[in-house]
């Protein structure tokens, strides 16, 4: 079974593609923030967090419309080049003939597009919080060149120890557990943001310039700190599967269900770090701030365990293609 | 107020304790504070913690030859770190003592709370508290028919809903609770006592499995007894009579490449018996699909070539087919290395200082780059050939320590007593001859499998109690504990039909994180009142 290479080539345009059109979103969302801070966005904010420390803040009415339309194209961008994601790895898949997740850049790759899906989530669900794709999109676009520049690997077919359902299985719950607490990981930082901020307005503690610059668009605090909790009740059951269904297929793969590679022992300090933060969330004194910053701390550990482990600690996991 | 209840993880006030307490109090004060969230949630970081040096440094239950090189690498260091079992972090004793802490005091969380949990599902919901309108939720309706219908209305509404439900009837009023989301805290408890219970299957599969590993030629075989694994561990509590009669052969071994020499596939045909002297089965052993027989499993974990050789000695006799297993050393082109070693040799009268070896490089597919030198460039036996190097002397088998068998003893060299006698380059069919008239001969290749048998008693226990931990993670998770309180007054007499009015009063209080509550409580008085709601 050889590669399609014409399919391979479309693939990997659309994943260029991908790119561009999340690019584009950045600016529009990048727009409606900057014009937002007479119009939509702010009055938003000030509406969560009562009279806005500065003067007045409704605008020309035109400069309200021009961020508007700019934050339905950030929107437009977002859907368009999620789509166009799904079509590149979904080409890959048919070129290949198997899973579109085997190596390091695909699965980078569909990890970026759980995560913006992740948001368009958030998106529905709250829909005042539209320009916050700006913060989610840039970590995407830079996972995106990354992968295309650092990890790109030719469209190729499995090696043996790879031939299994269970790589759909366990990987696809990988993939879509990381890609949301990556954007969970994202509404954490911004919660800190947020929080330092309000902070600052209450208490006699001046907050830093970039956050009194950045603070007052963001949604209130409680808000961010519910969805960020929320994305991650909802991946860390998932992450869990995951590493029941990896244990079950390194059962029949290498003969042992739990053998500490490095790649297996990362998950479980991934898993108990997120373990954390849902015990820290529950529990006086470490809620709030401490909670988000475990947040963070468990997804610099994924992305450890997925650039180190894999690239630089040899393990069983070595499924990379880079040489 | 009655109805806020204090988290079940919010710090429990310490009072200073007095001078002179008995070691039982202090035992107490001890006891709650390993039990306490707090020291939980510092255990659970610490175990991360400790598990990251596990991950970095090499692990001698991983990779022995890591460790050595580790250790040649690092002089210095090397011997501090194995003093802090750095080397063998996760069968540390302070790796150990960091998780079984860490389990006594979930066990010392669990416990108590499920105890406390069985009181709360065996009592009524808690009765309705005087003013409503101080939880978080409240809502007054007035409707048009008599006090105890409107009650029936709402007990009805909230019991289709599945809600666990109470009606008391004081004086006049009607007061109903209703409570629900027990599953909740189920969930809790089985996903913590699941955790447990997976610990055990693991320590019980440890002590009670067993593991062998063994080399396997084409046409050659093996039975599962200890002394025939070329590496054995087992746990204490399994014994050299609890291994099952497994024998098997290697019948032929195969592989498949794509184009650009990614192996798709590797199979190992294997007979087999499950007892000595059995009735005789075959199975195509394959990686993701080992054989699973009797409570032991047999995995395919590598391959690679094993020339063989016909050695002709000058007095004529013969030594055919022998043949020795080579390691990859290129995981491509499966160019490979290793050692035949030949200590006995027919005839009356010769020594041990008549041994031969032979060192070789094994590429199943060679290229002429011209001078002499043999280059892999397919990882299949299209032409194979082998690059040898003859020596002569004593092998030092009998000194008593164990040698690599894939590897000459380089100090009998330095010492002089084997020395080098030939060497060239062979494909198959030919042959090289020593001063001493002996014949070695490249007859070709065999396969061979590397093949591993495992046991573990506990893994099904594992398997269950995770699926059971993840069940009730998933409740503790998509279930939300909430309460509604409903009190039914008469409407105050003033108006024309004041018997047949009454007012519903609605409470609601979330008792989980809920931001959905607020909607679900408007729909839920909605229900109650709706049907019988006055138009107004």
């Amino acid at each position: 079974m050889a590669v399609n290479d014409t399919l391979a080539a479309w693939s990997d345009t659309a994943f260029t593609a991908s790119i561009v059109v999340y690019s584009v979103a950045i600016v529009g969302y990048a727009g409606e923030y900057a014009f937002g801070r007479q119009g939509r966005v702010a009055r938003t904010s000030a509406a969560q967090t009562g009279p806005a420390p500065v003067g007045t803040i409704e605008g020309p009415p035109n400069r309200q419309h021009m961020a508007t339309r700019l934050g339905r194209v950030g929107l437009a961008g977002t859907a368009l080049g999620a789509l166009m994601q799904l079509l590149s790895l979904t080409l890959r898949g048919v070129a290949a003939g198997r899973a579109p997740w085997a190596n390091m850049f695909e699965f980078a790759s569909a990890v970026a597009l759980v995560a913006v899906v992740a948001f368009l989530w958030v998106q529905y669900s709250a829909p005042k919080l539209r320009h916050l794709g700006l913060f989610v999109l840039v970590p995407v676009v830079f996972v995106l060149v990354y992968a295309g520049l650092e990890l790109y690997t030719e469209a190729a077919p499995l090696i043996a120890a790879l031939r299994s359902y269970w790589l759909v299985i366990h990987v696809a719950a990988a993939i879509i557990s990381v890609g949301v607490l990556f954007t969970s990981g994202v509404l954490a930082a911004l919660y800190l943001v947020r929080q330092r901020y309000e902070r600052g307005l209450i208490e006699d503690a001046p907050a830093p310039k970039a956050i009194v610059a950045l603070g007052p668009r963001l949604p209130d605090a409680t808000v961010l700190d519910r969805l960020s909790y929320r994305l991650v009740a909802f991946a860390f059951p998932i992450f869990t599967f995951m590493v029941i269904a990896g244990a079950i297929w390194a059962e029949s793969a290498w003969g042992r269900f739990w053998g500490w590679d490095p790649k297996e022992t990362w998950a479980l300090i991934v898993w108990l770090v997120y373990a954390g933060y849902l015990h820290a969330r529950a529990t006086a004194g470490w809620k709030g701030t401490k909670a988000a910053r475990i947040n963070l701390l468990g997804f610099f550990a994924i992305t450890f365990n997925f650039l180190v482990i894999n690239l630089v600690v040899a393990g069983l996991h070595s499924y990379s293609g880079l040489t | 107020m009655t109805v806020v209840e204090a988290l079940s993880t919010a710090p429990e006030p310490v009072a200073p304790l007095p001078r002179g307490a008995g070691p039982i109090a202090l035992a107490r004060r001890w006891w709650r504070a390993l039990t306490s969230m707090r020291t939980a949630l510092v255990l659970l970081f610490l175990l991360a913690v400790a598990a990251v040096p596990g991950s970095l440094l090499p692990q001698r239950s991983l990779s022995q030859s890591n460790v050595a090189a580790y250790f040649a690498e690092h002089p210095d260091l090397a011997p501090w770190l194995d003093r802090l079992r750095l080397f063998d972090v996760f069968s540390s004793p302070w790796f150990a003592a960091i998780y079984l802490l860490l389990f006594v005091s979930l066990l010392g969380c669990i416990l108590p709370r499920t105890r406390q949990h069985w009181r709360v599902v065996r009592q009524p919901p808690p009765s309705v508290p005087a003013r409503l309108d101080r939880l978080p939720l409240s809502q007054d309706t007035a409707v048009d028919v008599p006090t105890p219908e409107a009650a029936d209305v709402a007990v009805a509404r909230l019991r289709a809903q599945r809600w666990r439900v109470v009606r008391r009837d004081p004086a006049g009023v009607v007061e109903i609770s209703a409570e629900k989301g027990y599953l909740r805290e189920v969930g809790n408890l089985v996903f913590h006592g699941a955790l447990v219970v997976l610990l055990a299957g693991l320590a019980y599969g440890r002590l009670s499995g067993y593991e062998g590993s063994i080399l396997v030629e084409e046409g050659a075989g093996f039975c599962n007894s200890f002394q025939q694994y070329d590496t054995y561990r087992n746990g204490p509590l399994a014994g050299a009579g609890d291994l099952a009669p497994l024998c098997a052969d290697l019948d032929a071994f195969s592989t498949e490449y794509a184009d650009n020499f990614t192996p798709t596939r590797f199979r190992a045909d294997l007979t087999y018996t499950r007892e000595l002297g059995g009735p005789a089965a075959t199975y195509p052993l394959e990686v993701n699909s080992p054989l699973r027989t009797d409570g032991v499993r047999l995995y395919l974990t590598g391959h690679g070539y094993s020339p063989r050789f016909t050695i002709t000695y000058p007095d004529g006799s013969q030594f055919t087919d022998l043949s020795a297993p080579f390691l990859p050393e290129d995981p491509t082109t499966l160019a490979s290395t290793g050692t035949l070693k030949l200590p006995d040799r027919p005839g009356e009268g010769v020594g041990e200082d008549d041994q031969l070896a032979v060192e070789g490089f094994f590429v199943p597919t060679a290229a002429d780059l011209g001078d002499n030198r043999l280059v892999s460039v397919d990882p299949r036996p299209l032409n194979p050939a082998v690059a040898i190097v003859v020596y002569q002397g004593s092998l030092g088998l009998d000194s008593g320590a164990p040698q690599n068998v894939f590897r000459l003893d380089q100090t009998q060299i330095e010492r002089g007593v084997l020395a080098e006698v030939a060497s060239g380059n062979l494909f198959t069919g030919q042959s090289l001859t020593l001063p001493d008239g002996t014949e070695i001969r490249f007859e070709g290749y065999r396969q061979w499998a590397a093949l591993q048998l495992s046991h573990d008693p506990g893994q099904l226990v594992v398997l269950g109690a995770a699926v059971a931990a993840l069940i009730g993670l998933l409740g503790s998770l998509v279930v939300r504990r909430r309460r509604i309180w409903v009190r039914c007054v008469p409407a105050p007499a003033d108006g024309p039909q004041a018997a047949s009015r009454t007012v519903v009063q609605v409470g609601g209080l979330a008792r989980s994180d809920n931001p959905g509550f607020a909607a679900q409580f408007q729909e839920l008085v909605d229900a109650i009142t709706g049907p019988v709601a006055r138009e107004d």
